[in-house]
């Protein structure tokens, strides 16, 4: 009994500031505003922006997913090619770590200072006849978006797929090439299926990521709430119509139950990692 | 061994050209920033911004909200380290030492946040920080507790690593055969052989923090990256300045840990 009290801070705390928010979503959720239950907040997921919000989301999330797994993986191909602990390496994994986790303001601004009205590319491109100041391109989820969310997702990769390219040791490829085998038999029966697994792996984590993703979208986009994640945004900070108190929290149910379906594939296809890449 | 010679060759070159094509892609918008951070206005460079942002005294009279961001993401910075660490090492210890039938549990509680979604969370702490700003004031270093949250799965994953490497227990039962009490072993035994991962794990709060934007966004408190956004509509030039400032120092401080964990790696080469 003495050894529990050592361990109810951190369940306390845990409790208060995670259990308790998760709680008030998932209850909420099944709420109506006078604390009834109610299954009229899921049945307004079905109104037509909120359901093309989420649409949207999902697009974006899967597009820059596999744009940014595809670029990833081959940065980090390219960075385990060179020396271990060399300085390349230490540069591009910790640029890539602020790069990953520094979204938001930052990339929204940098984007905006450069493919923007005025941004200097923009203007470059102009002087050579392409104008890319007439539409509002880089604001819109199908086009800017997708640009924008690659830019923090391919950094993202290279930091969980980095370790699986490392995994593969050089007797491998010195085993295939002993049996006769070329570069291509190489990928296509040795390294592509051990590093199969992995990619995929990564790749939901990236999806995840780029659903989650409020700030960037945020500070990029001022009119309008195209993806799911300005959706709930605009409900904590605007006005609610009435009967529509907790539709937040469904949206928000929403979120957290493709995110976690997504995450326990995640999951299951890291065991399968594990079993050849023996981390 | 020819075969070999001639693959690393292809090799180098591929690598060149891969790295060089997404480094363009990733050094434009870097390179727009400083571009349009240094634009005159009658066309041709200027440092100016630059000067007005490391001029303490201009920003204090003209720009305060600037200054009230950047004195709040300070103090988060502090308060969400200090939670964390004071909160996850010992509890993680404690679990190791006499509760093992509860680390799942703890692991679990730990990597939750990796499936809710920030805007999630700000959903569901909404109700939660109307009763902290009921007891504690509405002040925004109160975000920490909230940021604590956040950073939860990196600092587990962390310190798990660094506790890993040691012999948790063999140390807490020597300390305590001679005769120190929890505190002693806490502080003096198990910390000092922590000291990576603690750092590692508060660095990456640091950088967290130091990028957050949707809780405080969304709660209407201070902290850098809202006060760069509301910057922006007034001055866009010193607000992309800024926002590159705090991108610098977040890379300093990772940069800085890489040759944290480089060190422990040398001095430990074969502990798990």
């Amino acid at each position: 009994m003495g050894a529990l009290l050592g361990v109810l801070p951190f369940f306390a705390y845990t409790t208060i500031f995670l259990v308790i928010p998760t709680l008030i979503v998932v209850v909420g959720a099944f709420l109506d505003g006078n604390s009834r239950p109610t299954l009229g907040n899921l049945s307004a997921l079905t109104q037509p922006q909120i359901m093309s919000a989420f649409i949207r989301s999902v697009l974006l999330s899967a597009v820059t997913a596999v744009l940014g797994a595809v670029f990833g993986a081959l940065l980090a191909y390219a960075v385990s090619t060179g020396r271990e602990g060399g300085p390349l390496r230490r540069l591009v994994t910790s640029l890539c770590g602020v790069l990953a986790q520094f979204g938001g303001v930052t990339l929204a601004f940098a984007f905006v200072a450069t493919v923007g009205f005025q941004g200097f590319v923009t203007l470059w491109l102009q002087n050579v006849g392409i104008d890319l100041a007439g539409s509002t391109w880089l604001f819109e989820p199908g086009k800017g978006l997708i640009l924008v969310y690659t830019y923090f997702q391919i950094p993202l990769m290279l930091i969980v797929f980095l370790p699986a390219v490392e995994g593969l040791r050089p007797q491998w490829r010195e085993a295939a090439e002993s049996l006769g085998g070329n570069t291509w038999h190489y990928w296509r029966h040795v390294a592509g299926p051990i590093l199969a697994p992995s990619f995929i792996g990564a790749m939901l984590l990236l999806f995840t990521n780029a659903f989650s993703a409020y700030a960037t979208a945020a500070a990029l986009i001022s009119q309008g709430s195209p993806i799911i994640p300005l959706q709930i945004g605009g409900t904590l900070s605007s006005e609610v119509i009435l009967g529509q108190e907790n539709v937040g929290k469904a949206m928000a149910l929403g979120m957290v139950v493709i995110v976690a379906v997504v995450m326990t594939l995640y999951t299951v296809l890291e065991r399968r990692t594990t079993r050849w890449l023996g981390r | 061994m020819k075969l070999r010679a001639a693959r690393r060759r292809s090799q180098s070159i591929l690598r060149r050209m891969i790295v060089g094509l997404i480094g363009l892609f990733f050094a434009l918008p870097l390179l727009g920033m400083v571009e349009f951070t240094t634009r005159a206005p009658g066309g041709g460079r200027t440092l100016e911004t630059w000067a007005t942002l490391f001029d303490a005294a201009t920003i204090d009279a003209n720009y305060p909200e600037l200054k009230a961001g950047i004195l709040a993401s300070a103090g988060l910075v502090v308060l969400t380290v200090a939670i964390m660490l004071i909160m996850l090492v010992p509890t993680m210890t404690w679990v190791r030492l006499r509760l093992p039938g509860v680390r799942r549990l703890v692991e679990f509680v730990c990597l939750l946040p990796l499936t809710i979604p920030a805007i999630v969370l700000v959903v569901g702490l909404a109700p939660v920080y109307a009763w902290v700003a009921y007891f504690l004031g509405e002040s925004s270093l109160w975000l920490a507790f909230a940021y604590v949250v956040l950073v939860l799965p990196y600092a587990y994953r962390a310190l798990d690593a660094g506790l890993n490497a040691i012999d948790v227990n063999t140390l807490a039962e020597a300390a305590r055969s001679l005769g120190a009490g929890w505190p002693t072993v806490m502080w003096r035994i198990i910390l000092p052989n922590v000291r990576t991962a603690v750092l590692s794990a508060s660095f990456l709060s640091v950088a967290l923090v130091l990028g957050e934007f949707t809780i405080a966004n969304l709660f209407s408190r201070d902290n850098l990256q809202v006060a760069i956004n509301l910057l922006n509509k007034r001055d866009a030039s010193l607000a992309t300045a800024a926002a590159l400032a705090a991108l610098i120092l977040a890379f300093i401080v990772l940069f800085a840990m890489s040759f944290v964990g480089a060190g422990r790696r040398s001095h430990q080469p074969e502990e798990n």
